[in-house]
Parts: structure tokens; sequence; C-alpha cells
């Protein structure tokens, strides 16, 4: 008998289904191995890692604290990548958002006008989008690879939020730690409860998740992204203009990010610092890549990675783990999700070894 | 006798298909042997087999007498079995004699066998230089290149897929005697088509298929092509009516003066070209692909816009600089030679894929998809063309070329178009509806729509247009009228038009 991989007629609807179970189980049946190998019990290790930290109110909280930034952006970044525009500089987006919503946060002559929260709302969105825009200007224009553009325009936002928090923005009263004074109150969502982090700015995630489900699944100008995605040509041949699916693609990711970075300083921050994101930009092109490009999966894919991130610290908290080994796991939870996906659209056929 | 070649009960399936089940046939020595069929009959497939570059999943393969066990396109050559092409596989960028160099083993003398091509070619009349780069070739000449590599090998059995497709009518002639000579001199030839009059010229038996099943043998020479269309068609084919055209009296699509840059260096460039298309008639377009056809139908379709607008004018209205959206909006719909990935989108279902330029006909409301009404935009174009598909939910690449050309003509037909421009309308698609889209297109036209056919094939073109246009080397030929002209006329159109013949067209429309 031999193996050989083939491509399916039509992808598999019951491997859709089955391939995120499949990929789970032998998540936990390789990260098992892996923990028995270090002499940490497999059992404890995977209920450290994603039972106990929902156990409380709080790790609820902080799951969902987590979940909402890599949800909001990966709703954003799905818009272009359904179009095969590939913006990979969502974190620079969030930083210059952030960035822009502090500014009107701090400097807003009145301090505790109510228009603070929806002014800062409007600047983190438009500097995330104009963030977007040169990378967006630059590929419809000169044909510039969007990939290059907006990777090396996250690395001067990051230099940005640096200069401002180690110069002019310094907190005077700050003991010199680089790091903005905080914001007042009127700047700020009110948590749901002062006990946890959590706040009404997952509302908005709710809204984009929605506004997301529409574009992609009823709008004319999602179908015409996807079209330009699948079938370049065909987009063309249509007459559906490729920069008008670069803009819309760049600039839907650049908002999202943007308004991201807003609701950070706005929610638990309460104002700028060097590491403002965990990498909340990057690990969203991963949440929209687990969802699939549709809104469902990246609730979903959102929910999971903000799991791992948790359990990651816990396990490092609690049994002492390596912190390269919980990203290890992480890795390969990925690793199988992915590989699974590819049976989608391909199976294995056994050949009888005599023709 | 001993036969050169054997098949006993070959049998080969693909993933949702039989491509072959149970075919057997035997080719003696000299014998040319056609394997006629439509289009997806599966004769690439038997081919591929014989020659190794695809294994039957069961069924014996016989050369000279001695099973095959394990075969392999290696095997192959070292039996003197050797396979031409549809699609050539030559490098662009080198001569012809490395090229040739590259597929043959033994030592590496490129000017003995620069040499050896020479005579070669010369002696079975197909004369080719070894040293001009395989890029300035035309595709007859490419062709030429790929049978001297295999006569070079002294083949016992040469295969030819579809030679003939690519080739002017004096240049057919010209493969024929080659083909002829080399039969006589004792090499075995499959010769590949689905053209019923190349077979009854040329060969002595030819094997039918159907749907992957041997429907009849037959002595070509001695069947009527009527008795060999229905064993390839397997029932009676349609008859075309062709009612005499009204052209309107202004020309609803004028090209003046038309010239472009070609768009890369193999590209073609477009000269001074000049013509008209009339509501109510059909135009058609003839020459050997690669003369500039791909260049004309993207200006004409707004795939690729013109600086100067007045150069294309679409119900006298100046759109050259106009994208492909907005003479859609002046009504002009357009079936482009490729359909997967152009035509239509791959992985998109039906429904989707009515919407790709249907859009404009109330199935998007306030930016929102009304995905019912697509559906059944999509369901009346599948009852309407006959297009075999399981409903506006199946996908774009789950359907046979034939069939989602059926779909996509009827798509650009229900729009109700002004101006329809149709680039390669019935390639790959089967006997019955080829027929079915050439009265389709006739009836369109007849109803007053101006019609531009853009095809390699010269019968199709005959059956359906009413003017004839040649394109060669980027130049457009003056208009001929069909009744009044020939296939030879316009065969040496086809190589002639691109020197000196085009001058005189030129001063013709200046007078």
């Amino acid at each position: 008998m031999r193996l050989r991989i083939e491509q399916r007629p039509e992808p598999s609807a019951q491997m859709r289904i089955a391939a995120p179970v499949i990929a789970t189980a032998l998540t936990f049946l390789a990260g098992s191995v892996l923990f028995a190998a270090l002499g940490y019990d497999p059992l404890i290790t995977l209920h450290a890692f994603f039972v106990a930290p929902l156990n409380s109110i709080n790790g609820l909280s902080e799951w969902l604290l987590k979940a909402s930034p890599l949800i909001l952006i990966a709703c954003g970044l799905a818009v272009g990548f359904r179009a095969n525009i590939w913006n990979i500089g969502a974190e620079g987006q969030l930083i210059i958002g952030a960035i822009a919503a502090c500014g009107v946060g701090l400097f807003y002559p009145n301090p505790e006008s109510p228009l603070l929260l929806p002014l800062m709302f409007l600047a983190g969105t438009g500097a995330g989008m104009v963030w977007a825009a040169i990378p967006a200007f630059l590929r419809a224009r000169m044909n510039t690879n969007e990939i290059l553009v907006t990777l090396m325009l996250t690395y001067i936002a990051t230099l940005l939020l640096s200069f401002l928090v180690h110069g002019p923005w310094r907190d005077p009263a700050g003991f010199n730690y680089p790091q903005t004074a905080l914001l007042p109150p009127a700047a700020m969502f009110e948590p749901f409860d002062y006990a946890y982090r959590l706040n009404p700015s997952v509302f908005i995630t709710a809204v984009a998740v929605v506004l997301m489900w529409l574009f992609a699944d009823r709008s004319f100008l999602g179908y015409k992204m996807s079209v330009s995605g699948a079938a370049p040509l065909a987009a063309r041949y249509a007459g559906f203009r490729e920069s008008s699916a670069v803009w819309t693609g760049l600039l839907a990711g650049g908002a999202a990010a943007g308004i991201a970075g807003m609701a950070e300083v706005a929610g638990p921050l309460g104002q700028l610092s060097p590491q403002i994101s965990p990498g909340y930009g990057f690990a969203a092109i991963i949440v929209a890549f687990i969802g699939r490009l549709n809104a469902f999966g990246i609730v979903l894919g959102g929910l999971l990675m903000s799991l791992l991130f948790l359990g990651g610290e816990t396990v490092q908290m609690t049994l002492g783990l390596p912190a390269a080994l919980t990203r290890i796991f992480q890795g390969v939870l990925l690793f199988f999700l992915l590989a699974a996906d590819f049976f989608i659209y391909y199976r294995l056929r056994h050949i009888p070894e005599h023709a | 006798m001993i036969p050169r070649l054997e098949l006993h009960n070959i049998t080969k399936s693909y993933p949702g298909i039989v491509a072959n089940e149970d075919i057997s046939l035997s080719i003696q020595r000299g014998e040319v042997h056609a394997v006629l069929g439509e289009n997806g009959a599966g004769k690439s497939t038997l081919m591929k087999i014989i020659y190794g570059a695809a294994q039957a999943d069961s069924g014996e393969i016989y050369c000279d007498g001695k099973r095959i066990e394990a075969h392999n396109p290696a095997i192959s050559r070292s039996l003197g079995i050797e396979m031409v092409y549809q699609h050539f596989a030559l490098f662009e960028s080198v001569s012809v004699v490395e090229n040739i160099a590259l597929a043959i083993k033994g030592v590496f003398d490129l000017d003995r066998l620069a040499a050896e091509i020479k005579t070669l070619s010369a002696r079975y009349g197909m004369p080719i230089d070894p040293h001009r780069r395989v890029h300035d070739l035309s595709v007859g000449e490419r062709q030429r290149v790929e049978i001297v590599r295999c006569l070079l090998q002294s083949p016992k059995l040469l295969i030819l897929d579809e030679p003939t497709s690519v080739l002017t009518p004096q240049a057919v002639v010209k493969l024929f005697e080659t083909l002829r000579q080399l039969a006589s001199e004792g090499c075995s030839i499959v010769y590949i088509s689905h053209k019923l009059d190349e077979v009854q010229e040329l060969c002595d038996t030819a094997t039918v298929l159907r749907n992957g099943r041997v429907t009849g043998v037959a002595r070509p020479k001695e069947t009527t092509s009527l008795e060999l269309a229905r064993m390839m068609v397997g029932s009676q084919l349609p008859e075309m009516h062709v009612s005499p055209s009204v052209p309107s009296e202004k020309p609803v699509l004028e090209v003046r003066g038309l010239s472009a840059p070609a768009r890369d260096e193999y590209g073609t460039e477009l000269t001074n070209i000049s013509f008209d298309v009339h509501g109510g008639e059909i135009v058609g377009l003839a020459g050997v692909s690669g003369n500039g056809q791909a260049e004309l139908i993207a200006l004409l379709s707004g795939e690729r816009t013109h600086s100067r607008s007045e150069t294309i004018l679409i119900g006298g209205r100046p759109s050259g600089h106009l994208g492909a959206g907005e003479r859609r909006k002046l009504g002009m719909a357009f079936v482009p030679e490729e359909r997967l990935g152009r035509g239509a989108v791959p992985p998109h279902c039906l429904w989707e894929n009515a919407l790709l330029t249907a859009h404009r006909t109330g199935l998007v409301r306030k930016g929102l998809v009304e995905r019912g009404q697509a559906r059944d935009f999509a369901r009346r174009i599948i009852d309407r063309f006959k297009v075999k598909a399981n409903g506006p939910q199946s996908s774009a690449q789950s359907l046979s070329g034939g069939n989602l050309q059926k779909f996509i003509v009827g798509r650009e037909l229900t729009l109700e178009p002004k101006l329809l421009l149709v680039s390669q309308p019935t390639w790959g698609v089967d006997v019955g509806a080829a027929a079915f889209i050439r009265q389709t297109l006739v009836d369109l036209s007849r109803a007053g729509a101006a019609v531009l056919v853009v095809s390699e094939e010269l019968d199709e073109l005959f059956e359906i247009c009413d003017r004839l246009l040649v394109i060669s080397n980027g130049r457009v030929s003056p208009p001929l009228i069909r009744k009044q002209t020939n296939r030879e006329e316009i065969g040496l159109l086809m190589t002639r038009v691109g020197h000196g013949e085009a001058r005189r067209s030129e001063v013709a429309l200046e007078n």
C-alpha cells in the first residue's frame, strides 16, 4: 500500500468542523509528551494552562479584556486579508492610535468634558487610519510592497512612542519613569466593577464583529474584496478597481488597530509607557487566520489566543514552567490547527501497490 | 504481424471522474491512427498513459509484443515512443539547438547537433534554423522544433496531441506531408484530434472515444463525417440557423488608428488598427494566437485602458480611457478566453459568479447583496443555457470547462448587451454545447447587438460571421465579406498581413 495526497473535488464540510477538534486533541497529546519529558505532570499542567485561568471572575474578566483587542484588530485585518492585502503593521497602527488618543486625553483644555472619550475615540481611529494610509497610498500609486511598508512603519511607531514617553510627554511627577501622566477619569472607560479591569470597550469589539460579518457575508464591497483576493484577473475583468481594494483593506485594519490602541490607554493602561501592547497587533494576524477570516471564527480564535496568553502566564507563575516552554506549546497548537486545515482541501488516499 | 502498440482494457480514474474506461486498441507499423473525441472524452489521458506520463489503474500495454511492466517517459523513449504535447515545453530565451540538446541524452556537441537538425528538418520539409532563439519563433515553428526533437530519436511511434490547433491552413498541409513521409518510412503515428476533416484526410484508422469509453473503430477515409460525428457526440447535432444580417446604420464599436506598445518582452505591439462592428452583425477576428489578439481584446474590454480616448468608440462615445466597469455601463459585455480566474472566480459559487458582472441589474441594494435575487438570476442562466450543475450553490471550479463556458456566455447574454466581445467562445467545449453557443451568438446579433468574435477556429468563424478580419503581427487586415472569401485567402493573410499587405490596407483607409 502506498499513500498519496490528492486534492478533494470539493472542500470537505465534515473536515471543516473536525479539523479544530483533531488539532486540539493532537496538541494535548504532543503537549503532554513534552511536559512529561521535562518532568511536569501533564494533567496538572494542562489544567493550569486551560482551566485555572478561568476559575475566577477576575480570570474571566482578564480573558475577555485580552481577547477584545485581538478580535477587534483581527476583524479589521481580515477585511484586507480577504483581498490579499497584507497589512502586518497593525501593531504600529495600534501604537499610533494609542498615542493620538492619549494626547487628546492629556492635553484637551477641559479634562472633565464628557466629549473627551468620544474625541479620543475619533483621534485613535483617525491616527490608525493615517498610519495605514501611508502604505495604501504607496501601494496604490507606486505598487510598493505593503508587507514591508506596514512592518517598517511599526518600528517607526514604536520609536515615536519611546521618544514621547522618554521626552516631551514624560510625566514630570513620575520619578523619571518613562511614562506619561495618568489620564483624567473622564478620559477613561469606567470598568464594570472596580474590582476587575474589564470595561465597556468590549462593546466596541462586539460592534466590530457584527460589522465584519455584515461586510464579509452580505455587502457588495466585501464581495468585491473577495474577488480581488481569489482572482485578481476576474476583478479587473469585472471592472473592480484594485486601488479601492487596497485602500479599503488597509484603512479597515488601521482603523480597527487604532481603536484597539485607544481602548488600551483609555482602559487598563490609563497612560502611555514604552510597552503598551504585548504584541496584540501581531497576534491578531494569527487570530484572523485561525478564524478563517470570518467573524464567528475570529471570535473563537481571539478567545483561544487570549487563553493561551493567560495560560502561559499561569503555568509560569504556579508551576514554574520556563517561558520558552509555554511559547513552544502555543506554537504546537497553531501548527496543528493549520496542518489540520490542509485536510479540508486535500485527502490521503491508499494506492494499491500493484497497478 | 505483431502490432507496434497494443492496449488492453486500460482504465484510469481521477477524483470525481473516470477518464478512461476499459480502452483497448492496436496500432500497426507505419499506420496513422487517429484517436478522435470531443474535449474531455479522455484522449489526452490515454496518450499520457501510452507515453508513461500517467499510470493506468488497470490494464496492460504491449510494445512490439512485449508487455511494458512499470511505465514512465524514460522507458517510452528507450522503446522509441515520442510525444509532441499540445502545449510546448520549450525554454523561450535560448536557441533551438540548446533546447533540443537539453532533451537529448548523449554527448553535448552543439555544432554536430545543429548540423543534424538542419539536415533532418530539411529532409522532412520543415526547415528550421537551429541557432534562432525560441521566443522569436512562431507557434508553428515551435511545433517543428518539438517534432524535430522527436525525430532525432528515430522514433518507432510518434504521438501528436491536437497538433493543428495552432497552425494556419497552409502549415497544416505541410505538417501532413511530413507525417505521411514518416509513416511511409515505418513510423507509427497516433494522431489525437477532434477535427473530423483532418482525420479523414490523414488517418488510416480511427478509435473514437466518448466519456472515456471506446464508442467505435472506423476507417475514416471510408466513413462519412456524419457517422464519425455521431460516434463522437452520441446524438444528432443541431443544425445552425443563420438568417441574413441587417447591419445598423451607425457602428456600435469603432476602432480608430489604435496603436499600443507590447506589455512585455514576449507581447505583441499593436499598430494602427481600425475597424467597425455594426449592430446586427457578427464580425470575426481570425489569426494564429500570439499575434496581438490578447492585447487587442484587453484594450477593447477596458481591462487595459488607452491614453487616447477617441481610439475606441462605443455607441459613438470615446471610450479608450474608460475602465471595464464604465464600458459595461455603455452596454458592453465580454466573454474572455480564460474561464477560471478571469471570466469566473474558481472557488466562488455560481450565484456569486453571476454577481461578478450582473451586479448592476438590481442584485445589489444599498451596498448589500440581494442573495435571493442573485440565486434566481443564476438559476435562470442554468435553466436557459442548460448548464450541468447542482444549482447556484456549486462552485465554478466544480463545473466542466464547457459547462462553465455556457454559464459565462449565459451570464453575459442575460445582460442584454449592445456590444458583445467574445474570445474563443468554444475552446474546450464539446460539439453539442459549441453548436448551442454559436447559435446563441447568431441569435443575439440578429436581435440587433454588435458581436465581435475572436477565434482560432476558422471553421467556426466561417460558420457564424458576416465579416472577417485577420490579425497578424499586431496589424489587422481590412474587412472581408465572409461570402466572398475562403479559407485560403484568410490563411494567407494570417501569415502575411504583417509585411506589406497592411500598408495597402492603411492606404485604403486613408482614401
